[in-house]
C-alpha cells in the first residue's frame, strides 16, 4: 500500500507542491536562519582562532570577552615566564583608540600591539609586506578586506582604500600603513590595525596597567590545564585555551546582545509557518481524499496501515522539502559569501533542521490522522 | 431476543448461507432524535445468488448492504456472512476479513483519480499483502475480461462512465472474494451502459458460485436478480423471485 500511498501524494501535482514548498520554506527558514546566527557565534572568536601560536591566553579574571579591555599589570608578564612548564611568554597590546585617515575620516580602530622581539600573535595572512616589516618606524599592518570598506577614504576624490605607503593618525600619533593581511570575518566591526607592543603604548593613553593579554606556549608534554591551573592561582589572572577564550566571548556577546533571541525568534516563526502551512495543506488533502480513504477502509485498509499511507506520505513530503529547503539555505550562503554574510553551516545545523520538520510532519499529520482514523467506512454508500 | 433467533436458526444452517439476517435492528442517533433505519430485518443470500435490495429512498437498503459488509454494526440480531459475525470480531479481524471475502462496487466507483487502470484493479490485491508487480500484472488481466485490456494505463478522467464502473467492476473481482457487493452499480450510469455493466456482473462476477448484493433504484436492471427483496420503512416486506411479484 506503500505505493498507493505515494501515487495519491505525488498524482495531485499542484497539493503535493504546496505540501513539499511549505516545508521547504520552513527548512529555509529554520537553516539559514540557524547557519547565520552560527556563523555570527563563531565570528565572536574568529580573532582568537587566528591567532593560533598560544596555547594559553593570560589575562585579566574579570575579562569575559576579547574586547573586555581589562588589562593586567605589566609585571604578570614576568610572573608567568616563571612558572614551571612555561616555554615562552610574550606580552600584547589591545586597545579602542581613535584614528583619523588622510581625508581626514574619523575611525574607531583596534589596535593590537605584538611583542617587538617576537611578534608572536600577528595576523593570520600577509597580503603586501611582511611580518618583519612591523619593525619600520611608525609601521602598521590593515586589514585588506577592510581597507575599502570601514577604512575607505570617503572624502577623497574619487575616494579610495586605504593603502599602503599612506599615512594615518592614531590618537594623535603619526603611523604608516607598511603591510595588509587578510584575516577571517569578525563579530566585533572596528578595524584592527597591528602595531608592536612598544609602539602600541607609546600610542595609546597613558595608564598603569598596559597588557592586555599573555600569550603562552607550554614546554612539550606539559598538560596545559595543569599550567592554567598554575596560572590561574596567581593573583587576578586567569588562563584559558583559545577554544575556552572563543567560547567565554561567544557566551558573552550572546548574553549580551540578543541576537540569540532575535534569531530563535525568527527560527521558531520559521518553524510555525511550515507547521501551519503543511499542516493545512495536508489536511486539506487528506479532507479532499475522504472519501478515497473511507473506500480504502472499506475494502480491508485497517487504521494501522492507514497511519502507514499517512506518515509515508508526509515523511516523503517533509525529505524533499528538507532537502530543498537545505539547498536553498546552502546556495543562499554561498550567493552573498562575498558579501559578507556571516553563514556557517555545522553538521548540527541540518540534524536540528530535519528534526524541526519532522516535527512539523509529525503536528502536520496528526490532524489529518485524527480525520482518518475517525472516518467511518459507510460513508462510501452515501451518495 | 437475539438467544431466541439463535435458536431457531442454528449456526449451520446460517454458515451454509452467504449472508444470514435475523432480527437485524439499527438505530441513528441519540436521545430524541433516535432514527430507526433497521427494524427486525430477517434475509438471507444463497451461496451464487444475485439479490437486489430495492425500495424508497429512506428504507434502509444502505444501511443493510454495509451491515453485510461488515463495514456498519448492527445494534442487535445476527448477521452473518458465510458463516462469520463481523460483529463479533475485532477492528483489525473485521478490516482483514473483508479485504478477503467481499468485493466492492460503488456508486461513485471511487476509483483512485492518481493511479492508473490497472493500479486501481490491483488494489485489493495490494491490501492482501501481493507483492505490487504481481497485483498490477493480474489487475490488467482482470481488466482483459471486463473489455478493457488495452486502458489499463489511463487514469480514471480519461475513461467514460461505464468504462470507469468496469474498472471499479475489476477491482472488486479481482482478489476473487466470495461475496460482492454493490451500491448503485448502473445509478450513474445510461440505460444501454448499465445494461452491458449488469450482464458483465452475471457473467463474470458470479462464476465460482461468488454471490452478489446489490442495491439499487434502477427497476430497468430488476431483470437480471434471481431474488429481490423489498424494502420500505427499514424492514423487508417481501422477497419475489421475478420482479413482476413485486408490490407497488
Amino acid at each position: 500500500m506503500n505505493f498507493v500511498a505515494l501515487k495519491m501524494l505525488v498524482g495531485d501535482r499542484i497539493k503535493y507542491l504546496s505540501l513539499v514548498a511549505g516545508l521547504a520554506f520552513a527548512a529555509l527558514l529554520v537553516t539559514q536562519q540557524a547557519s547565520i546566527f552560527c556563523g555570527y557565534a563563531l565570528r565572536t572568536g574568529s580573532w582568537i582562532r587566528d591567532t593560533r601560536c598560544a596555547d594559553l591566553w593570560v589575562m585579566n579574571d574579570q575579562t569575559d570577552f576579547t574586547e573586555a579591555n581589562d588589562p593586567i599589570l605589566d609585571t604578570a608578564l614576568n610572573r608567568v615566564r616563571s612558572i614551571a612548564g612555561v616555554q615562552w611568554a610574550t606580552p600584547m597590546y589591545r586597545g579602542y583608540l581613535k584614528c583619523r585617515l588622510p581625508d581626514g575620516t574619523q575611525e574607531t580602530v583596534r589596535l593590537i600591539g605584538l611583542d617587538d622581539a617576537t611578534l608572536m600573535g600577528g595576523p593570520p595572512i600577509m597580503v603586501q609586506g611582511k611580518l618583519d616589516d612591523l619593525r619600520r618606524d611608525r609601521a602598521v599592518f590593515i586589514n585588506a578586506d577592510q581597507a575599502g570598506s570601514s577604512l575607505l577614504l570617503k572624502r577623497a576624490d574619487p575616494p579610495r582604500p586605504l593603502q599602503v605607503g599612506d599615512s594615518i593618525s592614531i590618537n594623535d600619533n603619526e603611523a604608516r600603513v607598511v603591510g595588509t593581511y587578510r584575516a577571517t570575518p569578525e563579530f566585533f566591526w572596528e578595524p584592527v590595525i597591528y602595531t608592536t607592543f612598544t609602539r602600541a603604548l607609546m600610542i595609546a593613553p597613558k595608564e598603569r596597567r598596559t597588557t592586555t593579554f599573555v600569550l603562552v606556549k607550554a614546554q612539550p608534554g606539559q598538560d596545559i590545564s595543569e599550567l592554567a591551573q598554575r596560572i590561574d592561582a596567581m593573583p587576578g589572572l586567569k588562563a584559558l585555551t583559545s577554544d575556552q577564550f572563543a567560547a567565554l566571548t561567544m557566551d558573552y556577546v550572546l548574553k549580551k546582545t540578543g541576537i540569540l533571541v532575535n534569531f530563535g525568534l525568527t527560527i521558531g516563526l520559521g518553524f510555525l509557518i511550515g507547521v501551519l502551512v503543511s499542516g493545512q495543506t495536508l489536511y486539506t488533502f487528506i479532507l479532499e481524499n475522504t472519501r478515497h480513504f473511507a473506500a480504502l477502509k472499506a475494502m480491508g485498509v485497517g487504521n494501522l496501515q492507514l497511519i502507514r499511507m499517512v506518515v509515508l506520505q508526509s515523511s516523503v513530503a517533509g525529505s524533499v522539502g528538507f532537502g530543498i529547503g537545505v539547498g536553498g539555505a546552502a546556495l543562499t550562503g554561498l550567493a552573498f559569501a562575498s558579501a559578507g554574510l556571516a553563514f556557517q553551516m555545522p553538521w548540527q545545523v541540518p540534524v536540528l533542521g530535519a528534526i524541526a520538520i519532522g516535527i512539523c510532519c509529525v503536528i502536520a499529520s496528526v490532524f489529518g490522522l485524527l480525520r482518518v482514523l475517525r472516518l467511518e467506512p459507510a460513508i462510501v454508500f452515501r451518495s | 431476543m437475539t438467544s431466541l433467533i439463535e435458536d431457531i436458526s442454528p449456526p449451520t444452517v446460517a454458515e451454509d448461507l452467504a449472508v444470514y439476517c435475523s432480527g437485524v435492528t439499527k438505530t441513528y442517533g441519540s436521545g430524541s432524535t433516535t432514527v430507526p433505519a433497521l427494524r427486525g430485518i430477517d434475509l438471507d443470500v444463497k451461496p451464487g445468488e444475485l439479490m437486489m435490495l430495492v425500495g424508497p429512498s429512506g428504507c434502509g437498503k444502505t444501511t443493510l448492504i454495509s451491515c453485510i459488509a461488515g463495514i456498519l454494526d448492527q445494534d442487535d440480531g445476527i448477521c452473518r456472512v458465510f458463516g462469520n459475525d463481523f460483529k463479533a470480531m475485532g477492528q483489525s479481524e473485521k478490516t482483514r476479513l473483508r479485504g478477503q471475502l467481499i468485493g466492492f462496487v460503488f456508486q461513485q466507483f471511487n476509483l483512485l483519480p492518481t493511479l492508473t487502470a490497472a493500479e486501481n484493479v490491483a488494489v485489493p490485491l495490494l491490501i492482501n499483502k501481493t507483492p505490487r508487480r504481481t497485483a498490477v500484472a493480474m489487475g490488467r488481466e482482470m481488466l482483459a475480461r471486463v473489455g478493457l485490456g488495452d486502458r489499463h494505463t489511463s487514469l480514471p478522467k480519461q475513461l467514460s462512465g461505464g468504462q470507469q464502473q468496469r474498472v471499479a467492476i475489476a477491482r472488486a473481482l479481482v482478489h476473487e472474494p466470495r461475496m460482492v457487493v454493490c451500491d448503485e452499480p448502473t445509478s450513474a450510469l445510461d440505460h444501454e451502459t448499465g445494461h452491458r455493466v449488469m450482464e458483465m456482473l452475471r457473467n463474470i462476477a458470479m462464476d465460482q458460485g461468488r454471490s452478489l448484493v446489490i442495491v439499487t433504484h434502477d427497476a430497468r436492471i430488476f431483470e437480471f436478480a434471481d431474488r429481490i427483496a423489498q424494502m420500505d420503512d427499514g424492514q423487508v416486506r417481501q422477497v419475489v423471485n421475478s420482479p413482476t411479484e413485486l408490490q407497488h
